[in-house]
């Protein structure tokens, strides 16, 4: 996972609510066994028409969104299925970090084990945002992890909430695993003391 | 037994069976949940089970660990090859990937393969009290039993799969108390439809909810998991109900379920876990069942779902701009006009199935409707069971005979039109009610519109070939 520290970049705004991971990766393409070829499958319905054309008035396929690292998304973002392919196509396609007043649960654990950073801003920065890149596409914000800060060109800065584990993990680009790994005889411990009531390899 | 004892503070179902999970929470870390029960699909594992190659892990418990092929497999005649190619690889890959690590998988060749939030509770696999994970963001299913459980990602089936643990933080309790009784026609899908539509598909986020009240006690088992199912379309991590006699009845002689004395101690244990007097909830929303009506959802999310008798609300009622945005480009998609009401709507398809509602009861109520009538001409019926233990017993009970004198196509177990992944679908621009979960856009087929509801309220509308309220045909 690449670590993720301090970013500025343009923002793409996609100004609708509860977008769900379905319109981010469309099932039709969950029958990969493999994290390749993300890229293509991202918005793949709103960014192509049935023949495989880019529509031109989609946004991701406006030069605007050529190497920006930052989507501004409505509220809710990423609700519905759990698929992690959803952040897998967000990454591939350049972006490191997501704003939005709130996320669906799956897709922000998801989104922080991938180094794909979800930044919860509270309601009238979110509006400011948007009405920052309508009046001025190229506008850039930074996003500084270490502090929690967005900021913007005017240098208001918002702080956003990550958990600090997740922050460390992220600022050190390190996989959680290696962390319950370490559990192990606290594990073992647990079992010991908690046998199982369903044994899944019995012949039935 | 923790959370039983007098001195100590009453707790909910929820954190009793958070407590007893916990293995270990330092302090500025998430806590490491153990994880009882690991149930795995062909979809989201891949990925995981590369990455376990790679860094030279195991799996801690294959006994806890449970797999099927359910997404993308066709659901016609078996005998024959896939016609889609890497369908066919993922559904191999899984059987390798299970030879290799050792895990139990019930593929196309097991008599209890089917949709894995059917077969779990079927096999008896699903009991209260448990942690059960799944990638898979239905998995709140399970929630019926009193369990808490719950969807992950790939990266966390990666760590179930290693170390029968995952990192979590406390979820907040959200208590959905539904009192009163159901009227004629009315079902536990519309308890779930009404309550999402009245909390927004981000009313539950953050939280795990627990639904309480006379009307969630009067629900068979199947009903309840039909309602825990839906838990995630309202943003919930999951959804649970206490465990009571109705639990227990279905479960008892289940393969799966501890036997004699083990069965005498577990029957104990999970009569600890109900929520205590005077526990509360750090959040409560209440519904009247009695005051329902069949719901259908007229939009792209299940959040966008009224009574079937009311009109498409209007874009231009909303005050706030994204939305307006977001319901005027949902009946844009929809191709549907605000104001206008949805009953006598055609539609092409019909689908009955899916985790939400695929079980034998769900046959039942819409082999009720359909007996001794036929579909319309103009639409297409698709009735899949949820597993081939269903299939079986449905056929038992002659239900195939009356879906297919019917007009209806009677098809092999698996999630098939609910997501589209085996060539189930829709095509651009057609019109389904589906007794599934999820109504977002090309979710059964690209360009294909999904309308929500009931069995009762699909087996209607397949008799005229347009939504219809079932309440005419009782
Ligand atoms: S039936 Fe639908 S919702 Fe249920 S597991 Fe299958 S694809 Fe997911």
């Amino acid at each position: 996972m690449e670590p993720f520290t301090k970013i500025t970049s343009r923002m793409v705004p996609l100004p609708m609510d509860n977008v769900d991971t379905d319109i981010i990766v469309p099932a039709r393409f969950l029958k990969v066994t493999d994290k390749a070829n993300m890229e293509q499958y991202l918005f793949r319905d709103w960014r192509f028409d049935s023949d495989g054309t880019p529509r031109p008035d989609f946004i991701l396929n406006q030069p605007r969104a050529k190497g920006a690292q930052i989507l501004l998304g409505g509220r809710n973002f990423g609700s519905g299925s759990s698929r992690e392919h959803a952040p897998w196509a967000l990454l591939a396609f350049g972006f490191r970090a997501i704003i939005s007043t709130s996320f669906a649960d799956i897709f922000w654990g998801n989104s922080l084990k991938n180094g794909l950073l979800p930044v919860v801003v509270p309601p009238d920065a979110h509006a400011e945002l948007f009405r920052l890149v309508e009046r001025d596409p190229d506008a850039s914000v930074t996003i500084d992890l270490a502090s929690q800060t967005l900021t913007l060109p005017n240098g208001h800065a918002v702080n956003f909430p990550i958990d600090n584990f997740s922050k460390q993990c992220l600022l050190a680009g390190v996989d959680q695993l290696g962390y319950i790994l370490k559990q192990e005889p606290r594990v073992r411990a647990y079992e010991s003391a908690h046998p199982a009531t369903v044994q899944t390899s019995v012949k039935i | 037994m923790a959370g039983t004892m007098a001195s100590q503070k009453p707790q909910t179902l929820i954190e009793k069976i958070w407590d007893r999970h916990v293995v270990v929470e330092e302090p500025d870390c998430p806590a490491v949940l153990y994880i009882d029960l690991h149930l795995v699909h062909e979809v989201t594992s891949p990925q995981a089970f590369q990455a376990l190659r790679e860094k030279k892990l195991g799996v801690r418990q294959p006994s806890r660990t449970l797999a099927t092929t359910d997404h993308s497999v066709p659901t016609h005649d078996r005998s024959l090859p896939f016609a889609d190619p890497l369908a066919a690889k993922q559904v191999a890959q899984l059987g390798i990937n299970c030879r290799e690590f050792g895990l139990p998988l019930f593929g196309l060749d097991s008599p209890y393969q089917g949709i894995v939030h059917v077969i779990g509770p079927e096999l008896g696999a699903t009991q209260p009290g448990m942690t059960i994970v799944c990638g898979d963001s239905h998995t709140a299913t399970h929630g019926a039993f009193g369990a808490l459980a719950f969807g992950i990602g790939t990266t966390e089936v990666e760590h179930v799969l290693a170390t029968q643990c995952l990192l979590q933080r406390k979820p907040q309790t959200f208590e959905v108390r539904v009192e009163g009784q159901l009227r004629t026609g009315v079902t536990a899908k519309d308890i779930i439809l009404a309550l999402i539509a009245q909390i927004g598909v981000g009313g539950g986020v953050g939280c795990v909810l627990e639904y309480t009240g006379s009307a969630i006690r009067s629900l068979s088992m199947d009903e309840r998991m039909t309602v825990c199912n839906m838990s995630i379309e309202g943003g919930a991590k999951a959804g649970l109900i206490a465990p009571d006699d109705t639990t227990f009845q279905y479960m008892a002689g289940r393969p799966f379920v501890p036997k004699g004395a083990a069965w005498d101690a577990a029957l104990q244990e999970w009569k600890s876990l109900p929520t205590d007097n005077g526990a509360r909830y750090d959040k409560t929303v209440t519904l009247d069942a009695s005051r329902l009506e069949p719901m259908i959802t007229y939009g792209t999310n299940p959040g966008m779902g009224m009574a079937i008798t009311a009109t498409i609300p209007r874009p231009d009622s909303l005050t706030d701009e994204t939305s307006r945005k977001t319901l005027a480009h949902a009946l844009e998609y929809m191709a549907l006009e605000p104001g206008k009401p949805l009953l006598g709507h055609p539609v092409d398809v019909v689908f009955i199935g899916s985790c939400t509602n695929s079980r034998l009861s769900d046959l039942r109520a819409a082999a009720g409707i359909l007996k001794g009538r036929k579909v319309s001409p103009k639409a297409r019926v698709l009735v899949v069971a949820g597993s081939q233990q269903v299939k079986r017993q449905a056929e038992q009970e002659g239900l195939h005979e009356i879906f297919r004198a019917a007009g209806c196509e009677w098809r092999e177990p698996g999630c098939s039109m609910c997501i589209a992944m085996n060539g189930d679908e829709l095509k651009p621009g057609q019109y389904s009610v589906s007794t599934s979960n999820r109504n977002f856009e090309g979710r059964q087929g690209k360009g294909g519109r999904t309308f929500l509801a009931s069995p009762l309220t699909a087996a209607a509308t397949a008799i005229h070939g347009c939504i219809t309220d079932v309440r005419t045909l009782l």
